[in-house]
C-alpha cells in the first residue's frame, strides 16, 4: 500500500495490516511522517515532531511483532502537549515550560507503551488547555484541515487536526470543559471524554483537576473503544483514579441499539443553536430509531447556568494549579530578575499568554474572601444541580443525544471570547465534566460551507460501552466519518 | 459587576504576575464581565443544595506506608533552571 | 499596672511514618540536599498526591491522646502562597474539616494543674529548606523535607505565662511519645512551636491585639521569648503605644523578637478543597480499633507504678519520663525483677550509660531480660554488686549474655560457706593483731579482716556471708565451728 491509502485506514485497520504482515510499523511511521511532513507545516498541529525516535521505535516493535497483543499494536499516534512523556519536551503549549522534558511518563503514556503504540510526536494546544480556538498557544495557532483559515476548535486542536490531516491514526487530548468533543466536532473525527477517574490523570499538567480527564480522538467509535481498552484503569499515582471493570469495550460494539432510549434534551436545540447543527444532530436519532432505538424528549435545564458554574470552578482550580510554575526548579526562568519577587513576577507575567493570566487572575478572584462564598461555593451547589438534571434525564434514557457545539469551526482571529458569548459553545460540553460523565462527539454532517459538523453522546458514570455502540451504530449507516478534508492526501487546499 | 482597578492590582501581586496600568485597567473590565456573567449563578436557587467538590464518590483512598526510593537527583535538578551543589538556586529570599 | 500573659500555642509535629505523607520518598532526618525527593514532593508538573494511611492513623491516635472529637468525614484544602520552600506553591492542609477539633491538654506547672483546651489538630505536609548565602545573594532549596507528614495543634488562649506555655509543650510531647505519633525532637525540628501572644490589665477578660512569634529553637527559647515579648508589649501599652498585628521573629542569639518582613496580603490564602485527593472517612469500629489499642499514658502509668509497685513519685517521673524506659521497666518487672530494683537499676545504671553515650532510650541495645538476669544473680547472691556494675558495662552496649559473661570471667560470687570458712580460718591465723585489735574493741579491725577473706576470694565472696562467718569465728563461743555446707 502506498503511503497515501496506508494514511486513509482507521488505526484498527491499520493495526489488523500490521498483524498480518501485509504493512510493517516502519512503513506506518514513514507514512505519517511524510504526511506530518506535507501538511504540518499548514495545520501546526505538532510543536514536536519525534521521527527519529518514532523509528527507532518502529523497528523494536517491529522485531516483536509476533509478540502483539494489542489491535494497535505499532499503530502510530501523537499525545497532546500537557501530557507527559518521558525524556520528550512537554510545553503545555507554553513559554513558561521552556525546554521541560520531564524525567516520567504520564500514566497513560505507559499504558500505551505497553500496548505497543508508537509515538510521533507532541500536539499544539491551547496554553495550559485554556481557550477553545488552539488559538492562545505559545508556538502559534493550529489551523483546521478543512478550512486552514478557521481553527480547529481547542483545547485539543492539535490532536483533533492531526487526526483530520493523516498525520498519526489516533491521538491523546484532554478534555476539562469540551477541550475533545469540540476540537473533534471541528475537524470531523471522533473523540470521547471518560468518565472522570477511569483514566489516570498521572502526568497530565493539570488545568482544572475536578474536571480534567485524558481520552483519544480518533477516525471512528471503534478506534476510540480501542484506545479506551488500553487507557482506562486504576493508577496507584491518582488518588481520582477509580478501580473498575475496565477493557472490552471494543468487543462490545455490536451496533445494535434495539431498545436503548435516546434522549434529546430539549433545552439544548433552542436559542443559539445553528439550524444545519440542529438538523444534523437531528437526523442522528433517526439513524438511531431505524436500527431499533427509542427516542426520549427530555429536559436537562443546565444550559443557561453550566458555563458560568464551569468558568467559575475551572479557573479558580487553574489559579492554584498554575501557581507552581515559577522559573525555580523546571522550565523557563526570566533573565535579569532582581530578586525573588523579581523572579516570580517576571517569569510568570513574560511566561504565560494573556489568557492564562486572565484566568489566573478570575480564579484568584473567585477564591478570595469577597466572593468564595457568592462564587465559588455557589458554582459547585451549581454543579450539584447539574448532577441531578442528569441523573433525572437517565432515569428516562440511557443516552443523550445533543449538539456538541452551537455552530462550525470560527475562523481564526475571529473567535469571540467565549465568556462574552450569550451561550458559549462551552455550555453544551462543560456539563459532562461538571458531572464526571462520559461524553463523546462524531462527525455527523458537514454544513453549507463544507465543514463538519459534530453530534454529541453523553452516558450516565461508566457509560462508555453505550456510548461508544451507539455511536458505532450510527457508522455503521452513514459515513461522515469517513470524510477528509480536501487535500489530506495530497496538497494543501 | 465593577472589578476596581485596585482589586486587579491586588490580585496580581497575590498571582506574583506583573500587569502594565494598562493591562490592569483592561483585565478589570475584562474580570468584570465575567463575574457578570456569572450572574447566571445567582438567578438560581441552590437552597440546601450542597456544594459539589468533586463528582466521585470514593473516600478513603490511601497509600500504605512503604518506602521507594528516591530519584537520582540529577535527575530532579536536570530540570531546574539554577542548581549548586546538589540545591536549586533561587535569587535570596527574605523571611 | 499588673499585665497578664495570654498564649495560644500553635504547635507543628512530624509524624513517625516512614514515608512521606504524599509520596514514598523516605522521611528520615537529614541526608544530602534532595536526596529524598522525587517528582511529586518536588511539584513536578503532572504529579499527584496518595494520602498516607499512617499518617492519617497517627493524626487520629494524636487526637484521641488529646481527648479530641474525631471528624468523621475530614477533607484536605489548598493553601496559596508563594515562596521556594513550597513547590506545588500551595500546602496541602486542612483548614474546613481538620481531622479532630475540640481537644484538651492536662498541664501541670508551679502554678498548678491546669486543662488547656486544644482549638483542632490538622494534618498537612512539611515545606522545604532553605540556606540563605547572603555573600552570593541566593537561597539554596533543599527538598528533602517537603512532604514530611505534619499535625497542627492549635491550643486556646489558655495559658498564662512562660512556665505554662512550657509545661503544655512537655505535657504535648510526652503524649505524642508515648503514643508513637512522634519523636518530637526540637533540636531536628520535629516539634516546632509559634507563639501567639497578647497582654491584657489582670482582671481583664478582654483579648488584646496579638502577635506570633517563630522561629523557637528550644523550651528554654519559648519561655525566654515569652517573657521578652510579653514585657515589650506591656511597655508598648504602658507609653501609650499600640500592639501591631504581626508576625515575629524569636533571635536566639541576641533575644530579642523582631517584626519578619511584613508580607502584604500574605494572609490571603485563597483556601479551597483539593481536588486530587479524596476526602477521608472513619468508620466508627476504626475509632474504636484504634482506642482500644491507645498506650496508657504517662499520667496514667505513674498513677500505677504508685499504686502497683509502691515506687515514689520521684522514681515514677524519671521512670516515665520516656517511654522506652517506661515500657524497659514494665518489662523487667513482668521478668520478676522486683520493681524497686529494677527502678534502681535504670535510674542509675541505665541512665548513666545511657547519658555517658547521649544516646536516647529508644536506641538502646539492652534489652530487659538481660537486664533482669544480672539482677536475679544479684539476688540470688551470685553476683555481688560491684562485680554486677561490671557486668552490666559488658554487656549494656551489645545486650550481651550474662551468664556467658559471668562464666567466661569467672565472676561467679563464692557463697559456698566452706570455703569462706577456710579463708576465714586461714585470714584470722595471719592476723593475729587485728583479731587481738577486735577483741579489744577496735571495730575497724572487722573490717580489715573482711577484706582479708575478699582478698583471698579474689573479691568474689558474697560479703553477706564473710561478714557471718568472721562474726561467729570471733565471737562466738558457741559450738565448734562447722565446716562444710
Amino acid at each position: 500500500m502506498g503511503g497515501t491509502e496506508l494514511t486513509g485506514l482507521t488505526a484498527l485497520e491499520l493495526g489488523a495490516a500490521i498483524r498480518r504482515g501485509e504493512v510493517s510499523i516502519p512503513e506506518a511511521v514513514r507514512a505519517a511522517l511524510c504526511a506530518v511532513e506535507a501538511r504540518n507545516g499548514a495545520v501546526n498541529a505538532f510543536i514536536t515532531v519525534t521521527a527519529r525516535r518514532a523509528l527507532e521505535r518502529a523497528e523494536k516493535l517491529q522485531a516483536e511483532a509476533g509478540r502483539a497483543r494489542s489491535p494497535l499494536y505499532g499503530v502510530p499516534m501523537a499525545i497532546k502537549d500537557n501530557i507527559c512523556t518521558r525524556g520528550v519536551k512537554t510545553s503545555c503549549a507554553s513559554r513558561i515550560l521552556g525546554e521541560f522534558a520531564p524525567a516520567y511518563d504520564a500514566g497513560v503514556v505507559d499504558r500505551l507503551a505497553g500496548a505497543g503504540a508508537v509515538s510521533l510526536g507532541k500536539l499544539n494546544m491551547d496554553e495550559f488547555a485554556m481557550g477553545s480556538t488552539s488559538e492562545t498557544s505559545y508556538y502559534g495557532p493550529v489551523r483546521n484541515p478543512w478550512d486552514l483559515a478557521r481553527s480547529p476548535g481547542g483545547s485539543s486542536g492539535g490532536s483533533a487536526a492531526a487526526v483530520a490531516a493523516g498525520m498519526g491514526w489516533y491521538a491523546l487530548g484532554s478534555d476539562t470543559g469540551g477541550s475533545i468533543r469540540q476540537p473533534a466536532a471541528f475537524c470531523g473525527v471522533t473523540g470521547i471524554k471518560p468518565t472522570y477517574g477511569t483514566v489516570s490523570r498521572y502526568g497530565l499538567v493539570a488545568y482544572a483537576s475536578s474536571m480534567d480527564q485524558i481520552g483519544p480522538l480518533g477516525r471512528d467509535a471503534a478506534d476510540c473503544a480501542a484506545v479506551l481498552d488500553v487507557i482506562q484503569g486504576r493508577d496507584a499515582r491518582d488518588a481520582t483514579s477509580l478501580d473498575g471493570r475496565y477493557g472490552g469495550l471494543l468487543d462490545g460494539l455490536t451496533g445494535d441499539v434495539r431498545g436503548l432510549k435516546v434522549g434529546l434534551p430539549r433545552d439544548w436545540y433552542g436559542d443559539g443553536l445553528d439550524g444545519e447543527a440542529r438538523a444534523a444532530v437531528l437526523a442522528v436519532a433517526d439513524v438511531l430509531k431505524s436500527r431499533g432505538a427509542e427516542v426520549v424528549e427530555l429536559s436537562v435545564p443546565v444550559m443557561d447556568y453550566a458555563a458560568s458554574a464551569y468558568y467559575a470552578i475551572a479557573a479558580a482550580e487553574a489559579s492554584s494549579n498554575l501557581s507552581r510554575f515559577d522559573g525555580i526548579r523546571y522550565g523557563w526562568r526570566a533573565e535579569e530578575c532582581g530578586g525573588l519577587d523579581g523572579l516570580y513576577a517576571k517569569t510568570r507575567s513574560q511566561g504565560f499568554g494573556p489568557e492564562v493570566k486572565r484566568r489566573i487572575l478570575l480564579g484568584a478572584l473567585v477564591l478570595s474572601a469577597g466572593h468564595y462564598e457568592g462564587r465559588y461555593q455557589k458554582a459547585l451547589r451549581a454543579r450539584a444541580l447539574v448532577r441531578d438534571a442528569f441523573q433525572a434525564a437517565f432515569e428516562r434514557c440511557g443516552v443523550i443525544l445533543a449538539p456538541t457545539a452551537p455552530a462550525d469551526a470560527p475562523r481564526l482571529g475571529e473567535g469571540q471570547p467565549e465568556e462574552l458569548q450569550a451561550r458559549p459553545g462551552v455550555a453544551y460540553t462543560a456539563p459532562a465534566n461538571l458531572a464526571g460523565l462520559p461524553a463523546l462527539s462524531m462527525p455527523c454532517g458537514l454544513d453549507g460551507k463544507g465543514l463538519p459538523i459534530g453530534a454529541q453522546l453523553i452516558a450516565p458514570r461508566f457509560g462508555e460501552g453505550a456510548l461508544l455502540n451507539a455511536a458505532h451504530a450510527f457508522q455503521l449507516d452513514t459515513d461522515w466519518h469517513r470524510r477528509i478534508p480536501v487535500g489530506r492526501g495530497g496538497g494543501v487546499k | 459587576m465593577d472589578v476596581a482597578p485596585e482589586q486587579v492590582a491586588r490580585l496580581a501581586r497575590l498571582c506574583r504576575l506583573e500587569l502594565s496600568p494598562e493591562e490592569v485597567r483592561e483585565v478589570a473590565a475584562e474580570l468584570g464581565r465575567m463575574l457578570g456573567r456569572m450572574d447566571a449563578l445567582d438567578r438560581l436557587d441552590t437552597a440546601g443544595v450542597e456544594p459539589m467538590y468533586r463528582v466521585s464518590p470514593e473516600v478513603n483512598v490511601l497509600r500504605e506506608d512503604e518506602a521507594a526510593p528516591s530519584w537520582a537527583r540529577e535527575e530532579l535538578l536536570a530540570a531546574a533552571p539554577a542548581a549548586d551543589g546538589g540545591a536549586y538556586l533561587t535569587p535570596q529570599a527574605v523571611e | 499596672m499588673i499585665w497578664e500573659t495570654v498564649i495560644g500555642l500553635e504547635v507543628h509535629v512530624e509524624l513517625a511514618t516512614r514515608t512521606k505523607i504524599f509520596c514514598a520518598c523516605s522521611t528520615a532526618f537529614g541526608g544530602e540536599p534532595n536526596t529524598r525527593c522525587c517528582p511529586v514532593c518536588t511539584g513536578m508538573p503532572g504529579t499527584l498526591p496518595v494520602l498516607n494511611r499512617r499518617a492519617v492513623e497517627l493524626a487520629v491516635k494524636a487526637g484521641l491522646g488529646l481527648d479530641c472529637a474525631i471528624t468523621r468525614h475530614s477533607r484536605f484544602d489548598r493553601k496559596n502562597y508563594f515562596y521556594p520552600d513550597l513547590p506545588k506553591a500551595y500546602q496541602i492542609s486542612q483548614l474546613y474539616l481538620p481531622i479532630a477539633r475540640d481537644g484538651t491538654v492536662e498541664i501541670s506547672s508551679p502554678a498548678g494543674r491546669k486543662a488547656v483546651r486544644i482549638r483542632e489538630l490538622h494534618l498537612e505536609e512539611d515545606a522545604g529548606k532553605l540556606t540563605h548565602d547572603p555573600a552570593a545573594g541566593v537561597s539554596r532549596v533543599d527538598y528533602n523535607r517537603c512532604g514530611v507528614p505534619l499535625i497542627e495543634i492549635v491550643t486556646e488562649p489558655d495559658l498564662r505565662g512562660a512556665e505554662e506555655a512550657v509545661a503544655c509543650l512537655e505535657a504535648l510531647r510526652e503524649i505524642l511519645r508515648y503514643l508513637g505519633v512522634s519523636g518530637c525532637k526540637m533540636q531536628e525540628g520535629s516539634l516546632r512551636c509559634d507563639v501567639n501572644l497578647s497582654v491584657r490589665p489582670a482582671g481583664s477578660g478582654a483579648l488584646g491585639p496579638r502577635t506570633e512569634m517563630k522561629n523557637l529553637g528550644s523550651f528554654r527559647a519559648v519561655a525566654r521569648a515569652v517573657e521578652y515579648e510579653a514585657r515589650r508589649q506591656a511597655a508598648l501599652l504602658e507609653g501609650g503605644g499600640r500592639v501591631a498585628r504581626e508576625t515575629r521573629r524569636w533571635d536566639e542569639e541576641r533575644n530579642v523578637s523582631l517584626p519578619m518582613r511584613a508580607k502584604e496580603e500574605a494572609r490571603d490564602y485563597r483556601y479551597f478543597p483539593e481536588p486530587d485527593l479524596p476526602p477521608v472517612e472513619l468508620a466508627e469500629e476504626y475509632l474504636d480499633r484504634l482506642r482500644a489499642a491507645q498506650p496508657e499514658l504517662a499520667r496514667a502509668k505513674r498513677a500505677r507504678y504508685q499504686a502497683d509497685y509502691g515506687l515514689g513519685e520521684y522514681d515514677c517521673r524519671m521512670l516515665t519520663s520516656d517511654p522506652a524506659l517506661a515500657r524497659f521497666f514494665e518489662a523487667l518487672a513482668a521478668l520478676g525483677t522486683p520493681a524497686k530494683q529494677g527502678a534502681n537499676w535504670i535510674m542509675g545504671e541505665v541512665l548513666g550509660a545511657l547519658s555517658q553515650r547521649g544516646i536516647e532510650p529508644g536506641e538502646m541495645k539492652l534489652t530487659p531480660p538481660t537486664l533482669a538476669r544480672l539482677i536475679a544473680l544479684v539476688e540470688a547472691g551470685t553476683l555481688n554488686r560491684n562485680t554486677a556494675v561490671k557486668v552490666f558495662e559488658a554487656v549494656f552496649d551489645t545486650d550481651g549474655d550474662v551468664d556467658a559473661f559471668v562464666a567466661a570471667h569467672g565472676l561467679e560470687q563464692v557463697s559456698d560457706g566452706g570455703l569462706i570458712r577456710e579463708a576465714a580460718v586461714r585470714a584470722l591465723e595471719a592476723n593475729p593483731r587485728s583479731v587481738e585489735d577486735y577483741r579489744g574493741g577496735k571495730a575497724r579491725a572487722f573490717g580489715f579482716l573482711v577484706g582479708q577473706v575478699m582478698r583471698q576470694l579474689g573479691g568474689k565472696a558474697d560479703p553477706r556471708t564473710v561478714n557471718a562467718v568472721l562474726r561467729e569465728l570471733l565471737d562466738g563461743g558457741g559450738g565448734p565451728a562447722r565446716t562444710g555446707a
